[in-house]
């Protein structure tokens, strides 16, 4: 059949930045903010994510906690990712971001809290602003949006900075309508609104290459109108770089940005998983090669920032952190049943008087039948 | 039982204080609401398909736009879900979200930010955060519109924890109550009968008062049998009503108004006097509001029954096309048909 002469109409481009490469070696002049205080305060964050994750995978074991999604092997997103938010901005995280969490001031106990089953555990303290976790797929995408609007609007009706908001999630993630939605509507409204999709390559089971026919999960914003990037994500200064510049932009109204950080799981997708059903040995052990700790940890021993004593010193002092907090999880007072209805609606209807009095009941009955027996 | 003051305050409102001003329709009371909010609380932003210029395919939002600006009153992409999940954003952040469907039958792709996210982040977040958020709606069969325009499923969303259903049946419900669940701390979902959109007039003066959420409005007194019935039913139900008492028979009409959290109290109070309920809904049976009320009626008040609680409501099909809509909608001949039935019960059978 005869071909139509065609003209090209549009063509786009996918970037991709690095730093450091696999094996720990700069491939080009370092950002200014890459000071030496700073990637040795990165490397702890990540150590601290690791240890937290490893320990609250063996409390779940012991069954102290429920399922827990490890975010093993992709710290240096989520570290960078919170180290480059300000206080202000509004951080809308998917589950698996351990170091995005720490590095916004939310405490190790509020984590355990969360995934031991206590709810107060996503009232953080430290970081008043940020959304809790999501756990329905995609869906914090869309409140960022929401965020991002409310940000502008106070930033155009109060003359305040622009704060930005910022939605982080997997790869699997943007198969789903609410990523596309919060995209589209993120382009066409100039908001100032980040997206960091943490490219781990598989979705529980699914491998990228049967997630989408797409050729980068970065490309998917071009037909939002959005600018986006990939990064190496076990390289975190090239995650940190990306951030900070979409921040900035963001910051200064020319509005929102995508970045894929490809990385790669290295823990099963949760406790409740075994992922050597679905992916093998070598493909693994091969991941493992260009983890993102032993990557700063190499670059930072080859500039003379890193020795075996600094690790020592370090283990020892994150060895204390994780116990105090387990201590401050541990000692954490249980929340009076009653509160499932303390916080379902700013006042409790008149309606549900008669449930909470029926709750309250049972746990008077309880407690004194508790006692009575502790008398015998 | 107590006495609840949303019925004397609206009919106050709907008897003497509102003679001046000139009557409007019920989607006039939203837009009159609506407008009320926005010029009156600067955290209140109304967004939806086909609103700013258009002002809504009902018109509920006209002029509304250019009134306030295109910050204020925004069209949105056509995304439902999207339009649900950016109102809990949004809240979080102290604004005061107005979110409209176009129609009840798009709000599906919604009902997940409405389930898993607005009516829970009080709740996970133990009160740090929360979503004070109007989904509005318009419900209902009965104006002839194509299919997923007639939705009535009132329902699905009363079982979501955490959550207010709210349905106006009058102007005067309508702007009080709107206003009510704008200003209310926790999500609403308002959903307007648009077969009654225009069908009457009433003088509701824009003077700001908000009408009591979570309290039924007695229509109509009487102290032979219940008839209870909310959004575009109650025209039937009260037409039904004046045709009994024809016959002299005083029906009391009940308008719950807010289906969750319900009422009972004020239902249980006019079963004191009546003892028999008719239960009116266009939305299926199975599952419906008629079978909570009814059973809440036979738990709080079993003794007080004369005879099983009835039920007039729409089939358990899809609401059908129009040529059939008619059949499905619960007129005034099947509301007779249940208030006499609920009127004729004898025990044991014998007549
Ligand atoms: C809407 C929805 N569907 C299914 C699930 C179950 N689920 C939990 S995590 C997950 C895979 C997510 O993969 P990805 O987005 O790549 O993130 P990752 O867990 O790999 O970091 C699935 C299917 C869910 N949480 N939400």
């Amino acid at each position: 059949m005869h071909k139509p002469r065609l003209q090209l109409q549009a063509s786009f481009d996918i970037a991709w930045l690095q730093y450091l490469d696999k094996q720990g070696r700069a491939t080009q002049p370092l950002p200014e903010f890459a000071s030496p205080d700073w990637l040795t305060h990165c490397y702890r964050q990540m150590q601290l994510a690791r240890l937290v994750d490893d320990r609250a995978v063996k409390l779940q074991r012991t069954g102290r906690l429920g399922t827990y999604p490890s975010s093993l092997g992709q710290e240096a997103i989520g570290v960078a990712t919170g180290n480059a938010l300000m206080a202000e901005d509004v951080y809308c995280p998917y589950y698996r971001e351990t170091g995005a969490f720490l590095e916004r001031g939310v405490r190790i106990e509020e984590i355990l809290a969360n995934w031991s089953g206590d709810e107060r555990g996503q009232n953080y303290q430290h970081a008043p602003r940020d959304l809790p976790i999501c756990i329905p797929i995609a869906t914090q995408m869309l409140h960022a949006a929401g965020v991002a609007f409310a940000l502008k609007y106070r930033h155009q009706q109060q003359g305040s900075p622009l704060q930005v908001a910022i939605a982080s999630a997997g790869e699997g993630a943007t198969s789903k309508g609410d990523f596309y939605e919060a995209m589209n509507l993120a382009g066409v409204w100039k908001l100032p609104l980040v997206f960091v999709v943490n490219n781990n390559q598989w979705a529980i089971s699914v491998p990228r290459v049967a997630q989408t026919g797409s050729q980068t999960i970065a490309q998917k914003a071009i037909a939002a109108g959005i600018p986006a990037l990939q990064v190496d994500g076990n390289d975190i200064l090239a995650v940190a770089w990306a951030v900070r510049d979409a921040l900035q932009r963001a910051r200064s109204g020319e509005g929102p940005a995508l970045i894929e950080a490809i990385s790669y799981r290295l823990c099963d997708h949760t406790t409740a998983d075994d992922a050597s059903r679905y992916r093998s040995a070598e493909e693994l052990e091969q991941a493992w090669q260009w983890e993102p700790l032993k990557r700063l940890d190499t670059y930072l021993r080859s500039e003379n920032l890193w020795s075996d004593g600094k690790q020592q010193d370090l283990d020892r002092e994150l060895a204390q952190v994780m116990e105090t907090a387990l201590n401050d999880w541990e000692s954490r007072t249980p929340e009076p049943a009653t509160a499932i209805f303390d916080h379902l609606y700013a006042q409790l209807p008149e309606s549900l008087y008669e449930q909470y009095d029926q709750l309250r009941d049972e746990q008077l009955r309880e407690k004194l039948w508790e006692k009575e027996g502790a008398v015998q | 039982m107590e006495n609840r003051t949303g019925n004397e305050m609206g009919e106050r409102q709907e008897a003497t204080e509102l003679r001046d001003s000139a009557p409007i329709t019920l989607v006039g009371a939203v837009n009159q609401a609506l407008a009320h909010a926005l010029a009156n609380d600067p955290q209140v932003v109304v967004f939806g398909q086909d609103i700013g210029a258009n002002g809504g395919v009902f018109r509920a939002t006209d002029g509304l736009q250019k009134q306030f600006g295109t910050q204020r009153v925004l069209d949105t992409p056509l995304a439902e879900t999207m339009i649900a999940g950016i109102a809990v954003g949004m809240a979080t952040q102290g604004l005061r979200p107005v979110a409209e469907f176009q129609f009840m039958g798009f709000i599906y792709p919604g009902l997940d930010h409405i389930l898993s996210h607005a009516t829970r982040m009080r709740n996970r977040t133990r009160g740090r955060l929360s979503c004070p958020i109007v989904y509005r709606a318009p419900y209902g069969g009965g104006i002839h519109a194509p299919e997923h325009h007639s939705e009535s499923t009132e329902a699905l969303f009363t079982h979501i924890p955490g959550l207010r259903v709210v349905v106006p049946s009058s102007p005067a419900r309508a702007y009080g109550l709107l206003l009510a669940a704008i200003r209310d701390p926790d999500p609403v979902l308002f959903l307007e009968p648009k077969r009654i959109y225009r069908a009457a007039r009433q003088p509701v003066p824009d003077n700001g008062e908000a009408l009591p959420l979570d309290s039924a409005f007695v229509l109509r007194e009487g102290s032979d049998l219940t008839l209870i019935a909310w959004g575009a039913s109650v025209k039937e139900t009260l037409a039904a009503a004046a045709q009994l008492s024809a016959e002299g028979i005083e029906a009391e009409v009940i308008d719950p108004a807010t289906l969750k959290p319900l009422d009972i109290h004020t239902i249980i109070d006019s079963l004191e006097k009546t003892r028999r309920c008719v239960v009116v809904h266009e939305a299926a049976r199975f599952g419906g509001m008629g079978a909570e009320i009814a059973a809440q009626i036979q738990e709080y008040a079993f003794d007080l029954l004369d005879a099983p609680v009835q039920r007039v409501t729409g089939y358990d099909t899809v609401m059908p096309y129009y040529q059939l809509e008619n059949v499905y909608l619960p007129g005034v001949e099947r509301i007779l048909d249940g208030a006499r039935a609920a009127l004729d019960y004898r025990r044991g059978g014998a007549a």
